[in-house]
């Protein structure tokens, strides 16, 4: 096999979505009434294709002179970007039937974001990660507006792009400063040349501290998170489910792989950085959510606590006892939160009254007496997202916080552990006016593709069932996935 | 005496990080249209831009300019993309004045 083939071979999973995704849109576009569910099958069994081209080609190596990096990081983190991705496009179906939102547009989108996102988790020098992040970033512009009748959905669209687009700026100008002071646009080269410094340049420390604003905005980690509210509460709820999911992981490993890569000996300044991310994201998201009375809004305080917590295991990765714990902690965290999520909002977009879908935590009172088993399900979701013992999202937070305490950046898990602790409060809160609060209102019998997938997450949160049979394969990839980066 | 001085890399590097700084302010502090949000938005990808010529040829690695060339074909799609955006905004609400996007706060 030639070197040019051997490196399209590292592609597959790429060029298999961006060809879908051209073919899908000329199928929309000329496949009349049945096009769309056509296009939306077709686009979901391409997302899982995507998910699993990784593992089944199983490359590893560099493409284009290292412009694209496939290692057993990028496997696992695309595993998880393709299936999150398949499962908000199939829970978006009956939403969009019912709000007559119906078309094949959206799937086309969402085969593009992924499509970007799996050049970002494969990027090789800062080129490549543009080209990924943007491509990402413009079809979630558009899919935020999705709803162009509404009022809502057009401001969230328009609020989403004009910070977008700041954090884009923000994160090129700090590219042109690594490029200027490194000479560079490879990760391997900035690496070498940053490796090779006896003290680090302001120029590289100031482009650095502008790459990481950026990436901020598109995890919504605080201070960075003023976008997210807003987006979250006024973009379709399928729109939101997706917005939690896939691109926050995509972005995180971006993080990872900056902070293991070029970044990797200018670890104390970007130590300090993420630090004060975390502890600002978690106390943000866990005070913020307090008030909310709209589940969308409390749901994007949870996400912004989130991706607080995943940020103190990447802070452990600078620890030079931290490194591969730190990852593996990282990912552990995200691939529960992403099964939690999807279950989270299968079962919200099940809150259809006769009138229309509601939004409202005080719509879900008194669910208990009228939907028993959405009622177990979202609880199971809500102890699972709450951290309490023995469901899964507290062995999350146990592998995300123990490589930080072993590090010795005790304070940081003190700060975590309390604002769990104030994040529960609200989560417990939702069970509360599950089980003891009046009925509100009944809800319509629930589509059955929402009712399986939300089924299906809590099943898999719940660890007693399943703790033995998924975690030991899972965590076995884990391990190679992190090991892989150093 | 500056006026005697040749012009160099950190000149180009000012003017690059006067007109990001304008353009980021311009996002902030503008209060009446979105029109000139989207402006400050191109502005500061024109600032990288002059950044990574500037870096470019001093360094003599043509690998900014290619990536500046990047930089102008997103934007051109950027602003495609937040134009739609502005026109569906406005056949909703009939306005775009910055202080009047505030349906969803808290």
């Amino acid at each position: 096999m030639g070197q040019e083939t051997m490196g399209l071979s590292l592609l597959t999973g790429e060029i298999v979505l961006a060809l879908s995704a051209v073919l899908l849109l000329l199928v929309g576009a000329f496949g009349g009434g049945r096009g769309v569910s056509i296009v939306r099958y077709a686009s979901i069994a391409a997302l899982v294709i995507f998910a699993f081209a990784g593992f089944i080609i199983n490359g590893q190596g560099e493409a284009f002179k290292g412009a694209f990096i496939t290692d057993d990081f990028s496997h696992y983190v695309k595993a998880l970007i393709g299936l999150t991705a398949a499962a908000s496009l199939w829970f978006s179906r009956d939403w969009f039937k019912s709000e007559k939102l119906d078309q094949f547009e959206y799937s086309v989108l969402m085969l593009f974001a992924v499509l970007g996102m799996g050049v970002m988790v494969s990027a090789g020098n800062l080129l490549s990660m543009y080209v990924g992040m943007e491509m990402q970033a413009l079809s979630l512009y558009v899919m935020a507006a999705f709803n162009r009748d509404s009022l809502r959905a057009s401001e969230a669209g328009l609020k989403y792009f004009v910070l977008g687009a700041l954090s884009s700026g923000l994160l090129l100008y700090g590219m042109s400063l690594i490029y200027g002071f490194t000479g560079s646009l490879s990760f391997s080269e900035i690496s070498a040349v940053i490796g090779g410094e006896e003290h680090i340049s302001a120029g590289i420390v100031a482009g650095l501290v502008f790459m990481l604003a950026g990436l901020a905005f598109k995890i919504s980690a605080a201070p960075f998170h003023m976008w997210t509210p807003d987006v979250y509460e006024g973009a379709p709820t399928p729109v939101t489910g997706f917005f939690a999911g896939a691109p926050k992981l995509a972005a995180l490993a971006l993080i990872t792989r900056l902070m293991t890569g070029p970044f990797a000996q200018a670890q104390h300044s970007w130590q300090q950085v993420i630090i004060v991310l975390a502890v600002m994201s978690m106390l943000i998201g866990a005070f913020g959510a307090l008030t909310q009375t709209n589940i969308k809004r409390l749901l994007a305080y949870s996400s912004i606590a989130n991706m607080g917590y995943a940020l103190v295991a990447l802070a452990s990765v600078g620890a030079a006892t931290g490194g591969a714990a730190g990852v593996s902690g990282m990912l552990i965290f995200m691939s529960i939160y992403l099964v939690a999520i999807v279950g989270t909002f299968a079962a919200i977009l099940q809150m259809r009254t006769r009138e229309g879908a509601v939004e409202g935590i005080a719509d879900l009172g008194g669910l208990s007496k009228s939907n028993l088993p959405l009622s177990l399900i979202l609880t199971t979701l809500m102890f699972s997202l709450a951290g309490i013992p023995f469901f899964m999202g507290f062995f999350g937070k146990w592998f995300a916080f123990a490589p930080a305490f072993n590090s010795g950046l005790t304070w940081l898990v003190v700060i975590a552990l309390l604002s769990s602790v104030i994040g529960a409060f609200y989560y417990l809160r939702v069970i509360k006016v599950i089980w003891f609060d009046d009925q509100a209102q009944e809800f319509v019998k629930a589509p059955r593709a929402l009712a399986v997938l939300s089924a299906f997450s809590a099943t898999l949160i719940f660890p007693v069932l399943l703790l033995p049979f998924v975690t030991a394969p899972t965590r076995a990839l884990i391990e190679a996935a992190a090991n892989s980066l150093f | 005496m500056i006026i005697g001085q040749d012009i160099g890399l950190s000149h180009y590097l000012v003017v690059a990080a006067i007109l990001f700084t304008i353009g980021v302010f311009g996002i902030f502090i503008n209060r009446k249209n979105v029109i000139i949000i989207l402006m400050s938005i191109e502005l500061i990808l024109l600032a990288v831009n002059i950044n990574f010529v500037a870096f470019s040829t001093h360094m003599g690695d043509i690998g900014g300019q290619v990536f500046a060339m990047f930089i102008l074909t997103v934007a051109a799609a950027e602003a495609a993309i937040g134009l739609a955006i502005l026109v569906v905004y406005f056949r909703n609400r009939g306005n775009i004045a910055v202080e009047d996007i505030d349906l969803m706060k808290g």
